[in-house]
């Protein structure tokens, strides 16, 4: 089971960013992605410098930027949708290449590319460094509700086994001739969708019972609580600290 | 339909964020009393389900295919609070974990896509519950329809929250128009989809199914004297017999519950016509919220006609009928009227999804 543990966008080192504490790290993103998130569309070197940030950590982490760009395919969805904001919206027109743009169009769909993709990054660098138990554990560091933390637990656990499941099921259906090719066929599918809700409650029953039989009495023991020195919260405020400088700026020049 | 960072200013992100968190404590509040003190296991177990199902690709046509979002599914099947719940974790670890949907906008996201839509379809499913016959065939009716508003639901509230902290100036009647046209696409293929989903599940673990613990009737012991003559044909020998079991007791003999509700049908269609028909003809004729705001800002200038705008009923109204009262409330019972056929049709080719085994036939039953 040794690979089941490690999500995908898990990438396994030693850097400095990888040993941080996890909630440091949380924490470090999330103040970033907020810092770029209220930053004036209108200063665009400020997103540059974003950018160099972020860089700058992946190159701490040794995250290769090959595998950072890789990851950042998750957000083309929206850039199509950025693309079309300059054709809807509306206000002043300018003209580029013979078609008439709105200007305002135009920032809207910069300023959805730029802090959507700064926020992607920030999101991917975080994920590549941390492990899911750390994650989880950071986040109940972070106060979150001990409960939400156990179910994301379970959830994250046997996700990949509820996965797993549903492709045997689909093996199935092809082993025996079946192919999904049209909405004649969504009952099959909905059918299978109906036997992975069925199995997964009743291995949620089983796991229950085995946790109560283990002496489960609604709280999950700690074992391996972690703690962030002062100097470990001050290294991991660098990243928004920087970028709210480079915010506070950005206003002031504006 | 993530949102991602940057698409929603910081002010009212902060807000869905609180909406959000407000909405995810009472959640964890009431999924305990719905599932007690097996809540952690269940609600992670129901939430791998919709992280998995999520990914199951159901083809539409050549080429492409649509997925379940899953609200509507996770409210029917394990109840409001822990539909609410499963679904804010699914979003919550698809952003910190796979950066899908911007970690300052996963309260929107939250808001968007696991409280409303569950909320929704959980109100529309339990009120067409209590009125629809207890049967299973209303449970897939009830689905279907909570599913296919929860979808369109969503996209009004995210036009909701664009309109009030969007970052761009796009007219809001035209993100409504688009959002809320796409989604109901949407919200079809992911009603058909839950309607059979729930049917499925309901056929083999109605006990499981959280909207349909109604249904299905306490095990009564059914106690005959002893040596009673038995039925002739019914050669049981056992003279306590327990009555079937819940998966059984399920079906609860459609026919006369067919007949019982006919009053209630005709009564439904009587109040419609005559709600569409008198209603309309005193409505007033102004222009209603959207296409007002539309005229007043401009925008419908450049609205293109209609594609439907030659049709006999466009604008609401009958053709060559002159008066406009009476032409309106004309409209209004065609509404009715075609509304209930494909409403009908829908249901007779799920009913006869469902009885083509037994009654190739008869479709048009209860």
């Amino acid at each position: 089971m040794g690979a089941g543990h490690a999500h995908r966008l898990y990438r396994h080192g030693h850097s400095p960013v990888h040993g941080m504490p996890p909630h440091c790290k949380i924490a470090a993103v999330f103040g970033f992605v907020l810092v770029v998130v209220s930053t004036p569309r209108e200063a665009m070197w400020a997103f540059g410098l974003y950018a160099v940030l972020l860089v700058a950590v992946a190159f701490r982490a040794r995250v290769p930027i090959a595998f950072l760009l890789r990851r950042l395919v998750i957000e083309v969805p929206f850039v199509a949708f950025a693309v079309l904001l300059p054709f809807v919206a509306t206000g002043p027109q300018v003209h580029v290449l013979g078609m008439s743009l709105s200007e305002n169009g135009l920032w809207g769909a910069w300023n959805v590319l730029a802090k959507g993709t700064l926020g992607v990054a920030a999101s991917v660098l975080l994920a590549a460094t941390t492990e899911l138990r750390e994650l989880l554990l950071g986040l109940q560091r972070l106060r979150m509700p001990p409960l939400l933390v156990q179910i994301a637990s379970f959830m994250i656990r046997y996700g990949d086994v509820i996965t797993d499941e549903m492709r045997r099921m689909r093996i199935a259906r092809e082993s025996r001739g079946f192919q999904a090719r049209g909405v004649r066929h969504w009952p099959v599918l909905a059918k299978s969708a109906g036997a992975l809700f069925i199995r997964s409650y009743e291995r949620g029953e089983r796991v229950h019972l085995a946790m109560v039989s283990r002496g489960y009495t609604g709280t999950m023991p700690v074992i391996d609580d972690v703690t962030a020195t002062r100097a470990q919260w001050s290294h991991a405020a660098v990243l928004p600290v920087l970028a709210l400088a480079v915010c506070l700026t950005g206003w002031t020049l504006r | 339909m993530h949102v991602p960072d940057g698409f929603i200013d910081t002010p009212v992100s902060a807000a869905t964020g609180v909406v959000a968190v407000a909405a995810v404590a009472i959640s964890l509040r009431g999924a305990r009393r719905e599932l007690d003190e097996r809540t952690a296991p269940l609600a992670g177990l129901v939430a791998a389900f919709i992280f998995a199902v999520q990914m199951l690709n159901f083809p539409v046509a050549a080429g492409t295919s649509g997925h379940l979002l899953g609200g509507a599914l996770a409210a029917i099947l394990v109840g409001p609070f822990t539909g609410v719940l499963c679904v804010s974790v699914v979003l919550l670890m698809q952003g910190v974990l796979f950066a899908d949907g911007g970690l300052t906008a996963l309260g929107t996201n939250i808001t968007d896509m696991a409280i409303v839509t569950t909320v929704v379809a959980y109100a529309i499913f339990r009120g067409l519950v209590k009125v629809l016959p207890r049967s299973r065939a209303s449970i897939t009716v009830a689905s279907f329809a909570a599913a296919v508003v929860s979808v369109p639901a969503a996209a009004v509230a995210f036009t909701t929250i664009y309109w009030l902290g969007g970052t761009t100036d796009v007219p809001i009647g035209k993100v409504a128009t688009a959002m809320v046209g796409v989604h109901v696409l949407i919200g079809i293929g992911e009603a058909a989809i839950t309607a059979a989903t729930v049917g499925a599940v309901v056929a083999v673990r109605p006990d499981l199914v959280y909207g349909a613990r109604g249904l299905s009737k306490p095990l009564e012991l059914r106690t005959t004297p002893t040596g009673a003559p038995l039925v002739p044909g019914e050669a049981r020998p056992a003279a306590v017999t327990v009555a079937t079991p819940a998966p059984a007791a399920v079906v609860t003999s459609p026919a006369p519950a067919g007949r019982s509700n006919r009053p209630v049908w005709i009564a439904g269609l009587i109040a419609a016509l005559a709600l569409a028909g008198g209603v309309s003809y005193y409505a007033s004729a102004s222009p209603d919220g959207l296409e007002k705001v539309a005229h007043d800002k401009g925008i419908d200038e450049k609205a293109k006609p209609h594609a439907n705008d030659d049709s006999p009923l466009a604008g609401y109204s009958v053709k060559d009928v002159g008066d406009a009262r009476l032409s309106g409330g004309l409209a209004g019972v065609i509404g009715v009227g075609a509304t209930l056929t494909v409403g009908s049709g829908v249901f007779i080719v799920v009913r006869r999804r469902r009885r083509h085994t037994v009654h190739p036939i008869q479709g048009q039953g209860a």
